[in-house]
């Protein structure tokens, strides 16, 4: 016969099913939230760290090398200043850099960023492990008014290749200054990469500078119209970068360009590494994922603080059960260990189900989050590290088991067989 | 286990409640023949609860033996005594001794998944404890679909017979009844006393009954009050 401990938790709990429930529930709720903001932070952390591989060197105006890696890369924020075209040109020629690719920002369209540059980034842009930038359909952009939008601007308008398209002034919203008058045609659509790319429109570098030849200071020059057939007359050569993505031949070099160019004569420049910034950037969130993780933490011993009071409070009522339990031969250690099994129980069925509703948390705003936030979120098993909290969560629910089945002991040691009520 | 061994031999037994200063059980001798009934009789009070909890090796005496089928309790360890008790002692208490949650029959059953002895008993008569259950269920009068209600469903009276059915089962040499009857009206009260005392005949079971109403002394082979037994009764009380 199976021991008797197990079959009257089990059906202890059973009937009390509403409180049993509920208690799991709020340990359920707690644990998906610990888990959740680990996952959060992982992933967050993973999809950056994944968003740009294979460029040895950013290349911007001088300024924070976190906000450098930010706005070029990431979309995030804006640049201060641009690098001149001539300094692009003498980055390139280094001896040391094998590519360099160029990118200008500052224009979207209907709130997805622009990117102007050239072929060579389909070429040297690397994600996830030196993944390359793969076409859904279509191809690079050749030609002046030409461009490639991202997987998710694509599914967002339901862009196909042929559309045309109008690029607005300004990197914010919907803009009210649109260059209408140059409308792009989609030659090509990009997959889905989990990359800023997603929600990139890109274009030349040139096609940058032609929908701006009768534009100065952010506005239109008034009574200068130029129309697209017209605008290949004048010189489309770009004046200006934002940033640019730099490969060299040999890793080994990079201190040695990084030096050169943030000693740059001409202009003041920046060259930062992205791995090391991305690393920068850690320290810096750090402290807030650390708050993030603490408060859960916090929420999860709310959550077991009360189930504890919940069996605690049980045990009032069920003092006179124990006591038939002693008189039928359970041993004080057996009414400790029906209590404590009755904890972890209620523990781990919170643990499971908030597994479970973390995945489908995932698997119903995962998407959501991805496209509106850039937020890839795994809807995979628990990784190592939520293993790991869940373990200490196990382990807290542990220690804080004892606590009704140390009283559960102490009465029935106590009581004998006085029934009390 | 021979049968000459007396169900309940009790000598020079002393207990004090940990923090109290004087003892509330002082008894120098006792015995309770095998298979002999026995009614205790002494007010509320008086020790009568303690007494059963130190016969069941749930308490220690402070001093003195208390010996339950031959066996010398004090000789055992803690979980040896708590299976002893499984595997001699029948009880039956006041009212609502049934664990709430557990259908009828899980609380006839409930000793024998405590107890090995019990089980092999019911083994050795060539039954398997849930026949054995239902079995003794229709001797005490509880209808076989009464037998998966939960506990708490069931009426007082049918509580306490399912309450005897739990003591009685694997036929444990001792059982010990403490007010069994106390929640019951008169006509219940006879009919559960001529029950139980006609199913410990048959299992050749020692009864230990315990209550302060003396009017149902006369079932019994013998009657005792406890203020005779314990010298200081007269206090406590």
């Amino acid at each position: 016969m199976k021991s008797p401990i197990w079959q009257l938790t089990w059906r202890s709990l059973l009937n009390r099913r509403l409180t049993a429930l509920l208690t799991v529930i709020s340990v359920a709720l707690a644990v998906a939230l610990l888990l959740g903001v680990e996952r959060l932070r992982h992933d967050a952390r993973a999809g950056f760290a994944s968003t740009i591989s294979g460029t040895d060197l950013v290349v911007g105006a001088r300024g924070g090398s976190v906000q450098l890696l930010l706005y070029s890369v990431f979309h995030i924020g804006n640049a201060t200043n641009n690098v001149s075209w001539p300094s692009i040109e003498r980055i390139a020629a280094l001896p040391d850099v094998d590519w360099l690719v160029p990118l200008s920002l500052g224009d979207s369209h209907r709130g997805f960023r622009v990117v102007g540059t050239t072929a060579g980034f389909f070429e040297h842009y690397r994600h996830g492990r030196g993944q390359a930038l793969r076409f859904a359909d279509g191809q690079p952009f050749g030609g002046l008014f030409e461009a490639v939008v991202g997987a998710e601007v694509a599914a967002r308008f339901g862009y196909r290749v042929g559309q045309r398209i109008v690029v607005s002034h300004g990197a914010g919203g919907t803009g009210f200054a649109e260059h209408d008058d140059k409308p792009f045609t989609i030659v090509g659509v990009l997959e889905r990469s989990g990359t800023p790319v997603d929600r990139s429109v890109l274009v030349s570098l040139e096609g940058i500078e032609a929908i701006h030849v009768d534009w100065v200071g952010g506005a239109r020059l008034p009574g200068v119209n130029i129309a697209a057939e017209h605008v290949r007359k004048f010189d489309l050569s770009p004046k200006s970068a934002t940033a640019a993505l730099v490969g060299l031949k040999s890793r080994v070099a990079v201190f040695r360009v990084q030096r050169q160019i943030n000693n740059w004569s001409e202009e003041p420049l920046t060259a930062v590494l992205p791995g090391a910034t991305l690393q920068e950037l850690w320290n810096v969130v750090a402290v807030a994922e650390r708050a993030l993780l603490a408060v859960s933490a916090l929420v999860v011993a709310v959550g077991l603080a009360g189930l504890v009071a919940v069996v605690i409070a049980s045990l009032g009522e069920r003092r006179r059960e124990l006591a038939i339990l002693r008189s039928l031969g359970a041993s004080p250690g057996q009414v400790f260990r029906l209590l404590a099994l009755e904890s972890l129980l209620l523990s781990l069925a919170g643990c499971i189900l908030g597994i479970l509703l973390l995945s489908a948390t995932v698997a119903a705003v995962g998407p959501w989050l991805e496209s509106a936030h850039g937020l890839p979120l795994s809807a995979d098993w628990p990784s190592l590290a939520e293993w790991r909290l869940l373990g200490a969560v196990l382990g807290a629910a542990l220690l804080a088991s004892l606590v009704p089945a140390w009283r559960a002991y102490r009465h029935s040691l106590a009581d004998g067989m006085t029934i009390r009520i | 286990m021979s049968t000459a061994a007396p169900a309940v031999a009790l000598r020079g037994l002393r207990f004090a409640w940990p923090g109290t200063p004087r003892p509330c059980l002082e008894i120098d001798a006792f015995e309770l023949a095998a298979g002999e009934r026995v009614f205790l009789h002494g007010p509320s009070g008086s020790g009568k609860t303690t007494l059963l909890s130190l016969i069941g090796g749930v308490l220690d005496p402070d001093a003195g033996h208390v010996a339950v089928h031959g066996q010398e309790l004090g000789a055992l360890h803690a979980g040896a005594r708590d299976r002893f008790r499984a595997d001699h002692i029948g009880f039956v208490f006041q009212l609502f001794n049934l664990i709430p949650y557990l259908s009828a029959r899980d609380n006839i059953l409930l000793p024998c998944r405590f107890s090995r002895a019990r089980r092999a008993r019911i083994a050795a008569a060539g039954g398997d404890p849930a026949a054995e259950a239902a079995r003794l269920a229709a001797r005490l009068d509880l209808q076989a679909a009464l037998l998966d209600h939960p506990a708490a469903e069931l009426s007082v009276g049918q509580q306490q017979r399912v309450a005897a059915a739990r003591a009685l089962i694997g036929r444990p040499p001792l059982v010990i009844a403490d007010e069994p009857t106390s929640a019951l009206d008169a006509d219940r009260q006879r009919g559960f006393l001529d029950l139980l005392l006609a199913e410990c005949a048959q299992a050749g079971a020692a009864l230990l009954f315990v209550s302060h109403d003396g009017r149902l002394a006369e079932h019994f082979d013998r009657v005792v009050a406890l203020g005779e037994l314990n010298r200081v009764a007269g206090e406590a009380a």
